[in-house]
Protein backbone atom coordinates (compact mmCIF):
# COMPACT_ATOMS: atom_id res chain seq x y z
CA UNK A 1 0.00 0.00 0.00
CA UNK A 2 2.77 2.38 1.02
CA UNK A 3 4.59 1.40 -2.16
CA UNK A 4 1.58 1.99 -4.41
CA UNK A 5 1.05 5.35 -2.79
CA UNK A 6 4.65 6.27 -3.42
CA UNK A 7 4.30 5.23 -7.07
CA UNK A 8 1.15 7.32 -7.40
CA UNK A 9 2.88 10.40 -6.03
CA UNK A 10 5.85 9.93 -8.38
CA UNK A 11 3.39 9.59 -11.28
CA UNK A 12 1.42 12.77 -10.69
CA UNK A 13 4.59 14.57 -9.68
CA UNK A 14 6.25 13.78 -13.00
CA UNK A 15 3.18 14.32 -15.18
CA UNK A 16 1.56 17.38 -13.64
CA UNK A 17 3.07 19.05 -10.59
CA UNK A 18 6.67 19.17 -11.77
CA UNK A 19 5.88 18.91 -15.46
CA UNK A 20 9.09 18.44 -17.44
CA UNK A 21 8.36 21.30 -19.81
CA UNK A 22 6.63 23.85 -17.61
CA UNK A 23 8.55 23.31 -14.39
CA UNK A 24 12.01 22.06 -15.35
CA UNK A 25 12.21 23.57 -18.86
CA UNK A 26 13.59 20.43 -20.43
CA UNK A 27 12.55 19.49 -23.96
CA UNK A 28 11.87 23.12 -24.90
CA UNK A 29 13.42 22.74 -28.36
CA UNK A 30 10.82 20.24 -29.69
CA UNK A 31 8.18 22.08 -27.67
CA UNK A 32 8.82 25.19 -29.78
CA UNK A 33 9.76 23.42 -32.99
CA UNK A 34 7.32 20.55 -33.49
CA UNK A 35 4.20 21.89 -31.82
CA UNK A 36 2.53 23.18 -35.00
CA UNK A 37 -0.09 20.46 -35.60
CA UNK A 38 -1.81 18.23 -33.11
CA UNK A 39 -1.09 14.96 -34.92
CA UNK A 40 2.62 15.73 -35.19
CA UNK A 41 2.67 16.68 -31.53
CA UNK A 42 1.06 13.35 -30.61
CA UNK A 43 3.69 11.49 -32.65
CA UNK A 44 6.51 13.44 -31.04
CA UNK A 45 5.05 12.96 -27.59
CA UNK A 46 4.70 9.21 -27.96
CA UNK A 47 8.22 8.95 -29.36
CA UNK A 48 9.59 10.86 -26.37
CA UNK A 49 7.62 8.70 -23.95
CA UNK A 50 8.90 5.56 -25.64
CA UNK A 51 12.54 6.63 -25.59
CA UNK A 52 12.22 7.88 -22.04
CA UNK A 53 11.02 4.48 -20.85
CA UNK A 54 14.00 2.80 -22.54
CA UNK A 55 16.34 5.45 -21.14
CA UNK A 56 15.24 5.21 -17.52
CA UNK A 57 15.36 1.42 -17.75
CA UNK A 58 18.95 1.54 -19.03
CA UNK A 59 20.07 4.24 -16.65
CA UNK A 60 18.58 2.50 -13.62
CA UNK A 61 20.11 -0.84 -14.59
CA UNK A 62 23.53 0.56 -15.41
CA UNK A 63 23.65 2.83 -12.38
CA UNK A 64 22.65 0.31 -9.76
CA UNK A 65 24.44 -2.69 -11.27
CA UNK A 66 27.66 -1.13 -12.53
CA UNK A 67 28.28 2.48 -11.59
CA UNK A 68 27.29 2.94 -7.97
CA UNK A 69 29.77 2.20 -5.19
CA UNK A 70 29.73 -1.50 -4.30
CA UNK A 71 27.66 -2.38 -7.37
CA UNK A 72 27.58 -6.13 -8.14
CA UNK A 73 29.05 -6.13 -11.66
CA UNK A 74 31.90 -3.67 -11.10
CA UNK A 75 33.00 -5.26 -7.83
CA UNK A 76 32.79 -8.74 -9.39
CA UNK A 77 35.01 -7.71 -12.30
CA UNK A 78 37.41 -5.84 -10.05
CA UNK A 79 37.52 -8.88 -7.75
CA UNK A 80 39.81 -10.58 -10.27
CA UNK A 81 42.46 -7.90 -9.86
CA UNK A 82 42.33 -6.85 -6.23
CA UNK A 83 41.11 -7.89 -2.82
CA UNK A 84 37.36 -7.94 -2.32
CA UNK A 85 37.40 -5.05 0.20
CA UNK A 86 39.13 -2.83 -2.32
CA UNK A 87 36.80 -4.01 -5.07
CA UNK A 88 33.73 -3.06 -3.08
CA UNK A 89 34.99 0.53 -2.84
CA UNK A 90 35.08 1.11 -6.59
CA UNK A 91 32.89 4.06 -7.54
CA UNK A 92 32.34 4.65 -11.23
CA UNK A 93 29.70 7.38 -10.99
CA UNK A 94 32.12 9.87 -12.52
CA UNK A 95 31.54 8.08 -15.83
CA UNK A 96 27.77 8.33 -15.56
CA UNK A 97 27.18 11.08 -18.16
CA UNK A 98 29.28 9.44 -20.85
CA UNK A 99 27.73 6.04 -20.21
CA UNK A 100 24.18 7.39 -20.31
CA UNK A 101 24.62 9.31 -23.51
CA UNK A 102 26.35 6.44 -25.24
CA UNK A 103 23.95 3.72 -24.13
CA UNK A 104 20.84 5.76 -24.85
CA UNK A 105 21.88 6.85 -28.31
CA UNK A 106 23.01 3.38 -29.34
CA UNK A 107 19.91 1.64 -28.02
CA UNK A 108 17.61 4.16 -29.65
CA UNK A 109 19.44 3.67 -32.92
CA UNK A 110 18.92 -0.06 -32.56
CA UNK A 111 15.20 0.27 -31.77
CA UNK A 112 14.78 2.59 -34.73
CA UNK A 113 16.33 0.08 -37.14
CA UNK A 114 14.25 -2.75 -35.68
CA UNK A 115 11.08 -0.74 -36.00
CA UNK A 116 11.78 0.33 -39.56
CA UNK A 117 12.30 -3.29 -40.56
CA UNK A 118 9.46 -5.00 -38.71
CA UNK A 119 6.79 -2.39 -37.94
CA UNK A 120 6.70 0.08 -40.86
CA UNK A 121 3.34 1.69 -39.88
CA UNK A 122 4.56 2.34 -36.34
CA UNK A 123 7.80 3.70 -37.76
CA UNK A 124 5.83 6.05 -39.96
CA UNK A 125 3.76 7.40 -37.07
CA UNK A 126 6.58 8.18 -34.68
CA UNK A 127 9.79 6.45 -35.70
CA UNK A 128 10.90 9.40 -37.77
CA UNK A 129 11.22 11.45 -34.60
CA UNK A 130 13.43 8.92 -32.85
CA UNK A 131 16.88 10.08 -34.04
CA UNK A 132 15.89 13.67 -33.24
CA UNK A 133 15.16 12.97 -29.62
CA UNK A 134 18.18 10.90 -28.71
CA UNK A 135 19.85 14.13 -27.79
CA UNK A 136 16.78 15.67 -26.22
CA UNK A 137 17.30 17.22 -22.80
CA UNK A 138 14.13 15.64 -21.42
CA UNK A 139 15.52 12.15 -21.91
CA UNK A 140 18.85 12.85 -20.22
CA UNK A 141 17.03 14.74 -17.50
CA UNK A 142 14.93 11.67 -16.67
CA UNK A 143 18.13 9.60 -16.45
CA UNK A 144 19.76 12.15 -14.15
CA UNK A 145 16.70 12.19 -11.90
CA UNK A 146 16.87 8.42 -11.61
CA UNK A 147 20.60 8.66 -10.93
CA UNK A 148 20.07 11.20 -8.15
CA UNK A 149 17.64 8.80 -6.49
CA UNK A 150 20.02 5.84 -6.69
CA UNK A 151 23.46 7.38 -6.11
CA UNK A 152 24.31 9.09 -2.86
CA UNK A 153 21.12 8.11 -1.05
CA UNK A 154 21.99 7.90 2.65
CA UNK A 155 19.52 5.19 3.58
CA UNK A 156 19.89 2.24 1.14
CA UNK A 157 16.23 1.29 1.69
CA UNK A 158 15.18 4.62 0.21
CA UNK A 159 17.01 4.14 -3.08
CA UNK A 160 14.58 3.79 -5.96
CA UNK A 161 13.84 0.38 -7.39
CA UNK A 162 13.21 -0.30 -11.06
CA UNK A 163 9.42 0.08 -10.69
CA UNK A 164 9.68 3.65 -9.44
CA UNK A 165 12.17 4.54 -12.16
CA UNK A 166 9.89 3.16 -14.88
CA UNK A 167 6.91 5.06 -13.47
CA UNK A 168 8.96 8.24 -13.64
CA UNK A 169 9.80 7.50 -17.28
CA UNK A 170 6.23 6.70 -18.32
CA UNK A 171 4.58 9.63 -16.60
CA UNK A 172 7.36 12.09 -17.37
CA UNK A 173 6.85 11.26 -21.04
CA UNK A 174 3.11 11.58 -20.59
CA UNK A 175 3.55 15.01 -19.03
CA UNK A 176 5.66 16.06 -22.01
CA UNK A 177 2.96 14.75 -24.38
CA UNK A 178 0.25 16.68 -22.51
CA UNK A 179 2.31 19.86 -22.71
CA UNK A 180 3.15 19.60 -26.40
CA UNK A 181 -0.40 18.60 -27.42
CA UNK A 182 -1.95 21.52 -25.51
CA UNK A 183 0.55 23.83 -27.18
CA UNK A 184 -0.16 22.42 -30.64
CA UNK A 185 -3.90 22.87 -30.15
CA UNK A 186 -3.40 26.49 -29.19
CA UNK A 187 -0.99 27.13 -32.05
CA UNK A 188 -3.46 25.76 -34.62
CA UNK A 189 -5.90 28.43 -33.43
CA UNK A 190 -3.16 31.07 -33.25
CA UNK A 191 -2.58 30.72 -36.99
CA UNK A 192 -5.93 32.42 -37.52
CA UNK A 193 -5.12 35.34 -35.23
CA UNK A 194 -3.70 38.69 -36.13
CA UNK A 195 -0.47 38.70 -34.13
CA UNK A 196 1.82 41.75 -34.13
CA UNK A 197 4.71 41.03 -36.50
CA UNK A 198 7.61 40.94 -33.97
CA UNK A 199 5.74 38.37 -31.86
CA UNK A 200 5.16 35.91 -34.70
CA UNK A 201 6.77 32.51 -34.36
CA UNK A 202 8.70 31.65 -31.24
CA UNK A 203 7.93 34.76 -29.19
CA UNK A 204 4.17 34.26 -29.00
CA UNK A 205 4.70 30.53 -28.40
CA UNK A 206 6.87 31.33 -25.38
CA UNK A 207 4.35 33.79 -23.98
CA UNK A 208 1.50 31.29 -24.40
CA UNK A 209 3.78 28.72 -22.76
CA UNK A 210 4.23 31.12 -19.84
CA UNK A 211 0.48 31.42 -19.40
CA UNK A 212 0.06 27.63 -19.47
CA UNK A 213 2.92 27.35 -16.97
CA UNK A 214 0.97 29.64 -14.65
CA UNK A 215 -1.99 27.29 -14.96
CA UNK A 216 0.28 24.33 -14.16
CA UNK A 217 1.49 26.17 -11.05
CA UNK A 218 -1.99 25.53 -9.72
CA UNK A 219 -0.95 21.91 -9.17
CA UNK A 220 1.67 22.96 -6.61
CA UNK A 221 0.97 21.31 -3.28
CA UNK A 222 -1.42 18.72 -4.68
CA UNK A 223 0.93 15.91 -3.59
CA UNK A 224 1.16 17.02 0.03
CA UNK A 225 -2.62 17.57 0.04
CA UNK A 226 -3.20 14.00 -1.12
CA UNK A 227 -0.70 12.74 1.42
CA UNK A 228 -2.46 14.42 4.32
CA UNK A 229 -5.86 13.32 3.02
CA UNK A 230 -4.92 9.66 2.74
CA UNK A 231 -2.46 9.11 5.55
CA UNK B 1 31.75 25.36 -52.04
CA UNK B 2 31.44 28.92 -50.88
CA UNK B 3 34.19 30.54 -48.90
CA UNK B 4 33.99 29.85 -45.19
CA UNK B 5 34.14 32.75 -42.72
CA UNK B 6 37.51 33.64 -41.21
CA UNK B 7 38.16 33.26 -37.46
CA UNK B 8 37.49 36.92 -36.70
CA UNK B 9 34.26 36.87 -38.73
CA UNK B 10 33.16 33.79 -36.81
CA UNK B 11 33.93 35.61 -33.58
CA UNK B 12 31.96 38.74 -34.48
CA UNK B 13 29.01 36.80 -35.89
CA UNK B 14 28.48 34.83 -32.71
CA UNK B 15 27.96 37.83 -30.47
CA UNK B 16 25.02 39.62 -32.06
CA UNK B 17 24.26 38.86 -35.74
CA UNK B 18 24.00 35.12 -35.09
CA UNK B 19 23.31 35.22 -31.38
CA UNK B 20 22.67 31.59 -30.37
CA UNK B 21 19.68 32.40 -28.16
CA UNK B 22 17.91 35.32 -29.80
CA UNK B 23 18.62 34.59 -33.45
CA UNK B 24 19.05 30.82 -33.66
CA UNK B 25 16.80 29.81 -30.72
CA UNK B 26 19.29 27.24 -29.50
CA UNK B 27 20.06 26.13 -25.98
CA UNK B 28 16.73 27.22 -24.60
CA UNK B 29 16.80 24.77 -21.70
CA UNK B 30 19.44 26.57 -19.61
CA UNK B 31 18.28 29.92 -20.97
CA UNK B 32 14.95 29.49 -19.25
CA UNK B 33 15.98 27.36 -16.29
CA UNK B 34 18.94 29.10 -14.68
CA UNK B 35 18.05 32.73 -15.36
CA UNK B 36 16.21 33.41 -12.10
CA UNK B 37 19.35 35.16 -10.87
CA UNK B 38 22.30 36.84 -12.55
CA UNK B 39 24.92 34.80 -10.69
CA UNK B 40 23.78 31.30 -11.70
CA UNK B 41 23.22 32.60 -15.23
CA UNK B 42 26.80 33.87 -15.53
CA UNK B 43 28.21 30.65 -14.04
CA UNK B 44 26.20 28.68 -16.55
CA UNK B 45 27.46 30.85 -19.40
CA UNK B 46 31.08 30.32 -18.32
CA UNK B 47 30.54 26.56 -18.02
CA UNK B 48 28.96 26.36 -21.47
CA UNK B 49 31.73 28.56 -22.87
CA UNK B 50 34.49 26.32 -21.53
CA UNK B 51 32.86 23.15 -22.81
CA UNK B 52 32.16 24.76 -26.18
CA UNK B 53 35.74 25.98 -26.55
CA UNK B 54 37.31 22.61 -25.67
CA UNK B 55 34.84 20.56 -27.71
CA UNK B 56 35.13 22.84 -30.73
CA UNK B 57 38.92 22.72 -30.75
CA UNK B 58 39.06 18.94 -30.29
CA UNK B 59 36.45 18.29 -32.98
CA UNK B 60 38.25 20.63 -35.31
CA UNK B 61 41.54 18.78 -34.76
CA UNK B 62 40.00 15.38 -35.52
CA UNK B 63 37.71 16.60 -38.30
CA UNK B 64 39.47 14.63 -41.02
CA UNK B 65 39.03 11.37 -39.16
CA UNK B 66 35.27 11.69 -38.69
CA UNK B 67 32.92 9.35 -40.52
CA UNK B 68 29.67 11.10 -41.50
CA UNK B 69 27.27 8.64 -39.87
CA UNK B 70 29.18 8.48 -36.61
CA UNK B 71 30.01 12.13 -36.18
CA UNK B 72 27.10 13.08 -33.91
CA UNK B 73 28.03 10.28 -31.51
CA UNK B 74 31.64 11.45 -31.48
CA UNK B 75 30.54 15.04 -30.84
CA UNK B 76 28.34 14.00 -27.94
CA UNK B 77 31.02 11.83 -26.36
CA UNK B 78 33.60 14.62 -26.65
CA UNK B 79 31.18 17.06 -25.09
CA UNK B 80 30.23 14.60 -22.33
CA UNK B 81 33.88 14.23 -21.36
CA UNK B 82 34.37 17.97 -20.95
CA UNK B 83 31.05 18.37 -19.17
CA UNK B 84 32.15 15.75 -16.64
CA UNK B 85 35.34 17.74 -16.05
CA UNK B 86 33.45 21.01 -15.62
CA UNK B 87 30.95 19.32 -13.33
CA UNK B 88 33.69 17.92 -11.09
CA UNK B 89 35.52 21.26 -10.96
CA UNK B 90 32.32 23.09 -10.11
CA UNK B 91 31.36 20.73 -7.31
CA UNK B 92 34.89 20.89 -5.92
CA UNK B 93 35.32 24.67 -5.85
CA UNK B 94 31.79 26.11 -5.98
CA UNK B 95 29.73 23.53 -4.13
CA UNK B 96 26.76 25.79 -3.40
CA UNK B 97 26.54 26.93 -7.01
CA UNK B 98 26.70 23.38 -8.30
CA UNK B 99 23.77 22.52 -6.02
CA UNK B 100 21.82 25.49 -7.38
CA UNK B 101 22.47 24.59 -10.99
CA UNK B 102 21.76 20.94 -10.23
CA UNK B 103 20.95 18.83 -13.29
CA UNK B 104 21.44 21.72 -15.71
CA UNK B 105 25.23 21.29 -15.71
CA UNK B 106 25.08 17.69 -17.02
CA UNK B 107 22.35 18.84 -19.41
CA UNK B 108 25.02 20.92 -21.20
CA UNK B 109 25.84 17.64 -22.97
CA UNK B 110 22.63 17.84 -24.97
CA UNK B 111 22.76 21.61 -25.34
CA UNK B 112 22.02 22.19 -29.01
CA UNK B 113 24.39 25.18 -29.24
CA UNK B 114 27.48 23.01 -28.82
CA UNK B 115 26.39 20.23 -31.16
CA UNK B 116 25.33 22.83 -33.71
CA UNK B 117 28.67 24.69 -33.54
CA UNK B 118 30.61 21.43 -33.84
CA UNK B 119 28.55 20.56 -36.89
CA UNK B 120 28.50 23.97 -38.57
CA UNK B 121 31.98 25.25 -37.83
CA UNK B 122 34.40 22.89 -36.09
CA UNK B 123 33.92 19.91 -38.39
CA UNK B 124 34.82 22.06 -41.41
CA UNK B 125 37.39 24.59 -40.29
CA UNK B 126 40.70 24.64 -38.49
CA UNK B 127 41.25 24.99 -34.75
CA UNK B 128 41.76 28.75 -34.89
CA UNK B 129 38.41 29.42 -36.57
CA UNK B 130 36.77 26.92 -34.24
CA UNK B 131 38.19 28.64 -31.18
CA UNK B 132 37.13 32.08 -32.43
CA UNK B 133 33.69 30.74 -33.16
CA UNK B 134 33.43 29.15 -29.72
CA UNK B 135 34.44 32.34 -27.91
CA UNK B 136 32.06 34.47 -29.98
CA UNK B 137 29.13 32.13 -29.52
CA UNK B 138 29.75 31.84 -25.77
CA UNK B 139 29.88 35.61 -25.44
CA UNK B 140 26.59 35.83 -27.30
CA UNK B 141 25.13 33.14 -25.09
CA UNK B 142 26.36 34.87 -21.94
CA UNK B 143 24.95 38.19 -23.14
CA UNK B 144 21.53 36.65 -23.79
CA UNK B 145 21.50 34.83 -20.45
CA UNK B 146 22.59 37.94 -18.58
CA UNK B 147 19.90 40.08 -20.22
CA UNK B 148 17.11 37.66 -19.29
CA UNK B 149 18.49 37.06 -15.80
CA UNK B 150 18.87 40.77 -15.06
CA UNK B 151 15.27 41.51 -16.02
CA UNK B 152 13.95 38.59 -13.99
CA UNK B 153 16.05 39.29 -10.93
CA UNK B 154 15.30 43.02 -10.83
CA UNK B 155 11.56 42.61 -11.31
CA UNK B 156 11.29 39.51 -9.15
CA UNK B 157 13.31 40.57 -6.11
CA UNK B 158 14.00 44.27 -6.63
CA UNK B 159 17.72 43.58 -6.35
CA UNK B 160 20.61 42.80 -8.65
CA UNK B 161 23.41 40.69 -7.13
CA UNK B 162 22.23 41.79 -3.66
CA UNK B 163 22.22 45.52 -4.48
CA UNK B 164 18.76 47.10 -4.27
CA UNK B 165 17.81 48.50 -7.69
CA UNK B 166 14.19 49.50 -7.23
CA UNK B 167 12.52 51.70 -4.58
CA UNK B 168 11.60 49.86 -1.39
CA UNK B 169 7.90 50.42 -2.07
CA UNK B 170 8.18 48.23 -5.17
CA UNK B 171 6.31 44.97 -4.62
CA UNK B 172 8.50 42.08 -5.80
CA UNK B 173 6.89 40.26 -8.70
CA UNK B 174 7.44 36.75 -7.38
CA UNK B 175 6.10 35.28 -10.62
CA UNK B 176 9.21 36.55 -12.39
CA UNK B 177 11.57 34.22 -10.51
CA UNK B 178 9.14 31.29 -10.86
CA UNK B 179 8.98 29.18 -14.06
CA UNK B 180 6.24 31.19 -15.87
CA UNK B 181 8.31 34.35 -15.54
CA UNK B 182 11.06 32.73 -17.61
CA UNK B 183 8.72 32.09 -20.52
CA UNK B 184 7.15 35.54 -20.34
CA UNK B 185 10.44 37.45 -20.03
CA UNK B 186 12.13 35.56 -22.81
CA UNK B 187 9.07 35.83 -25.06
CA UNK B 188 8.88 39.59 -24.60
CA UNK B 189 12.64 40.12 -25.00
CA UNK B 190 12.62 37.98 -28.14
CA UNK B 191 9.80 40.05 -29.58
CA UNK B 192 11.74 43.18 -28.67
CA UNK B 193 14.85 41.93 -30.46
CA UNK B 194 12.77 41.03 -33.53
CA UNK B 195 11.21 44.47 -33.49
CA UNK B 196 14.56 46.30 -33.25
CA UNK B 197 15.93 44.16 -36.06
CA UNK B 198 12.95 44.85 -38.30
CA UNK B 199 13.21 48.55 -37.51
CA UNK B 200 16.92 48.66 -38.37
CA UNK B 201 16.52 46.89 -41.70
CA UNK B 202 13.44 48.87 -42.76
CA UNK B 203 14.76 52.25 -41.64
CA UNK B 204 14.98 54.62 -44.60
CA UNK B 205 18.64 55.10 -45.47
CA UNK B 206 19.73 58.65 -44.86
CA UNK B 207 22.47 59.95 -47.11
CA UNK B 208 25.74 60.49 -45.32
Amino acid sequence: MEYLFDIFLIAIGAALINNFVFYYFVGICPFIGVSRQVDMAVGMGSAVTFVMIIAVFISWTVTSLVLVQGAPVSSWVAGFFMSSEQAAKIDLTILAYIVYIFSISSSVQFVEMYMRKFYPPLYKSFGVFLPLITTNCAILFACLTVMSKVVGVENPAEAWDLGRALVLGIFGGLGFTIAIVIMAGIREELDLCDIPVPFRGAAITLIVGGIIAMAFMGFTGVDSGIRTALM
Amino acid sequence: MSKLPTPSERFIQGILPENPVYRQLLGLCPTLAVTNGLKPALTMAVAVGLVLLCANVIVSLIRDLLKPHLRIVIFTLTIATFVTIVDQVLSAYMYQMSKTLGPYIPLIIVNCIIICRCEVCASRQGPLAAAGDAVGQSLGFGLALASIAAVREILGTGMLLGIPMLPAAWPPWVIMVLPPGAFLTFGLLLAGVNWIRAWRTNRPQRGN
